[in-house]
């Protein structure tokens, strides 16, 4: 199956992957984690700010392609408020939808429903996902980075 | 011994390569990826296989296939015969003796064989010298040898161009140099480096050499005699052979005196369980049996290139080097990482804004294949400052037009992304 370019780089993922959104080092957070894909060099930090069990405010900084950095961005977007278990279900329809295993459901995902291209690109899954992995460490607390291999 | 399907090789000596006569040896080649018809340029990190290596392959084990140098019976015979058959080809390829030639997985093992074997040796304030841009098979070999005997691992550095310093290279030498490891060819920015000149610096230092050569055999003639280094590695892979089979050259009296790398059957000559009596080389370091079908379809390779002769070869590569640097040099943006005097067929380029994988994804779309990433050589990639490039590696097959498709498919990842 030939899958258009496009349908990878939609707008939104490319719009976001220019200016990514939140991209900044949160000053007050309260949790934080690098997150390393060594195959490919990219590296993000994720910074966090968790109060009443909710996300109060959320950024990141660091370097990527266009997939992880537009990933990262639209993630801040889409979990700022959310409870830590609305990230966590939020993260598992995400990545059921980049795998391949879910049609995308823009009701359940938003913008996230985007990057439902990268599932013909199984190489690059790893790209949209470090964001949320890292994010996910950071919000049980580790301190190891987090990498991809 | 093998059945020649495909007789369309170009025996002329001294002429340009017929490469469209060429390209029909190499069965892969003619597919097409994503629509589009293959351009396969991440020929450094493997090569396609011409049907010469496939028949060969094929050929011992639809007759042949036996187990070497026990059996008194006709296959085993004939299988012995095409396995040492196979060293003495490896051993006139690089101007070598056959019991000079042992057989390993790849360049990676016949690294890691030296630092066992050779490194036993080392004692705390020895020194090993790299470089810079060596491969990680090249480096963390010498790491863990520098932490089990207490030696010191010394890295020489490069310049912008990606070339080694050799003023700094000589300032590290000295009497504590044990072993310079190096490679012939750079992997990531295809410098050739002056293999001969670090060879004559070090061994006025008595340190031994070892050349990494992976890059360096599917581009030109490599005689170890000349280059008078003490053991030279390669992969099969990397010039139209297969993967798992690779190639050690040692000094003969270097390999004599070294102890064995992988204890088990062949490399021996007696064993009680009070004590066993170790073969001699090249046998007392190929324990267990060895990838009879590897070495056979490596010497088919071999064979194949020195047909078409390595001269022609390289003179073809250089002309698609110089294309290729001169159409993405023109691309606005682009900005090519490595740039020696004396270069292998290899571009690594950055193109300003674009992420190498984001170039690679979009190339790959276009059907051309190159790789993008740090190309197991974080170091040097940390040297330039950079994650990663895009790296597009050239072959014997590859052809202008295709230099053309590769050059068209980063103007419109530049396009894409602008």
């Amino acid at each position: 199956m030939k899958v258009a370019l496009e349908d990878l780089y939609q707008q939104l993922i490319m719009d976001h992957g220019r200016r990514p959104r939140n991209f900044r080092v949160l000053q007050d957070a309260t949790h934080h984690l690098e997150g390393y894909n060594p195959l490919c060099g990219d590296r993000f930090t994720v910074y966090l700010k968790i109060a009443d069990g909710r996300v109060a405010d959320v950024s990141f900084q660091g370097s990527g392609c266009a997939i992880s950095t537009a990933s990262a961005s639209l993630m801040t977007e889409a979990v700022k408020g959310k409870t830590e278990d609305e990230v966590e279900r939020l993260f598992e329809a995400f990545h059921a939808v980049v795998t391949g295993k879910r049609a995308p459901d823009a009701a359940s995902l938003g913008k996230l429903a985007a990057f439902a291209g990268v599932a013909a690109y199984p190489v690059r899954v790893k790209c949209a996902t470090l964001p949320w992995h890292t994010l996910k460490g950071a919000l049980a607390g580790s301190k190891q980075p987090v990498s991809t291999e | 011994m093998s059945v020649t399907r495909t007789a369309t090789v170009n025996t002329s000596r001294g002429n340009a390569l017929d490469v469209a006569r060429v390209r029909a040896d190499f069965p892969a080649l003619h597919q097409q990826v994503n629509g589009r018809p293959l351009v396969y340029l991440d020929n450094a990190a493997t090569t396609q296989k011409p049907q010469a290596v496939l028949d060969a392959l094929l050929g011992f084990y639809s007759r042949d296939c036996a187990n070497v140098h026990r059996g008194v019976h006709a296959l085993s015979q004939r299988a012995t015969d095409a396995y040492e058959g196979a060293r003495e080809t490896v051993a006139r390829f690089l101007n070598a003796r056959p019991r000079e030639i042992v057989f390993t997985r790849g360049t990676t093992e016949a690294i890691n064989l030296v630092a066992y074997s050779y490194g036993s040796r080392l004692s705390p304030g020895d020194e090993i010298l790299i470089t810079e841009l060596e491969h990680h098979s090249n480096i963390v070999p010498w790491q863990m040898l520098a932490e089990r005997t207490g030696a010191r691992l010394r890295v020489a550095p490069i310049d912008d161009r990606g070339e080694i310093i050799l003023e700094e290279f000589q300032r590290l030498l000295g009497p504590r140099t044990r072993i310079v490891a190096v490679a012939h060819v750079s992997n990531a920015l295809g410098t050739v480096n002056p293999v001969e000149e670090i060879c004559r610096l070090a061994h006025t230092y008595g340190a031994r050499v070892l050349v990494d050569g992976a890059q360096a055999v599917p581009h030109q003639a490599v005689d170890v005699r000349a280059l008078d280094c003490d053991f030279y590695a390669f992969s099969g892979h990397k010039i139209y052979g297969p993967t798992g089979i690779g190639v050690l050259f040692g000094r003969w009296e270097l390999l004599e005196a070294m102890p064995p790398y992988q204890g088990g059957g062949d490399m021996i000559r007696s064993v009680t369980f009070e004590k066993t009596l170790y073969n001699d080389p090249p046998y007392r370091f190929e324990a267990g049996t060895p990838h009879i079908a590897g070495a056979i379809g490596l010497a088919a390779a071999i064979e194949y290139v020195t047909r078409l002769g390595l001269e022609e070869i390289r003179r073809h590569e250089q002309q698609l080097l110089e294309a290729a640097t001169r159409a993405l040099e023109e691309i606005p943006g682009v900005r090519i990482v490595g740039t020696a005097a004396h270069k292998a067929a290899v571009v690594s380029f950055v193109l300003d804004g674009v992420h190498p994988h984001d170039v690679a994804t979009v190339l790959d779309h276009e059907g051309v294949a190159v790789r993008a990433g740090h190309h197991c050589a974080q170091p040097l990639m940390e040297r330039f400052g950079l994650p990663a490039t895009t790296r597009a590696s050239f072959a014997l097959y590859n052809t202008l037009e295709e230099v053309d498709a590769l050059a068209q498919a980063v103007r419109r990842a530049r396009e894409l992304f602008d």
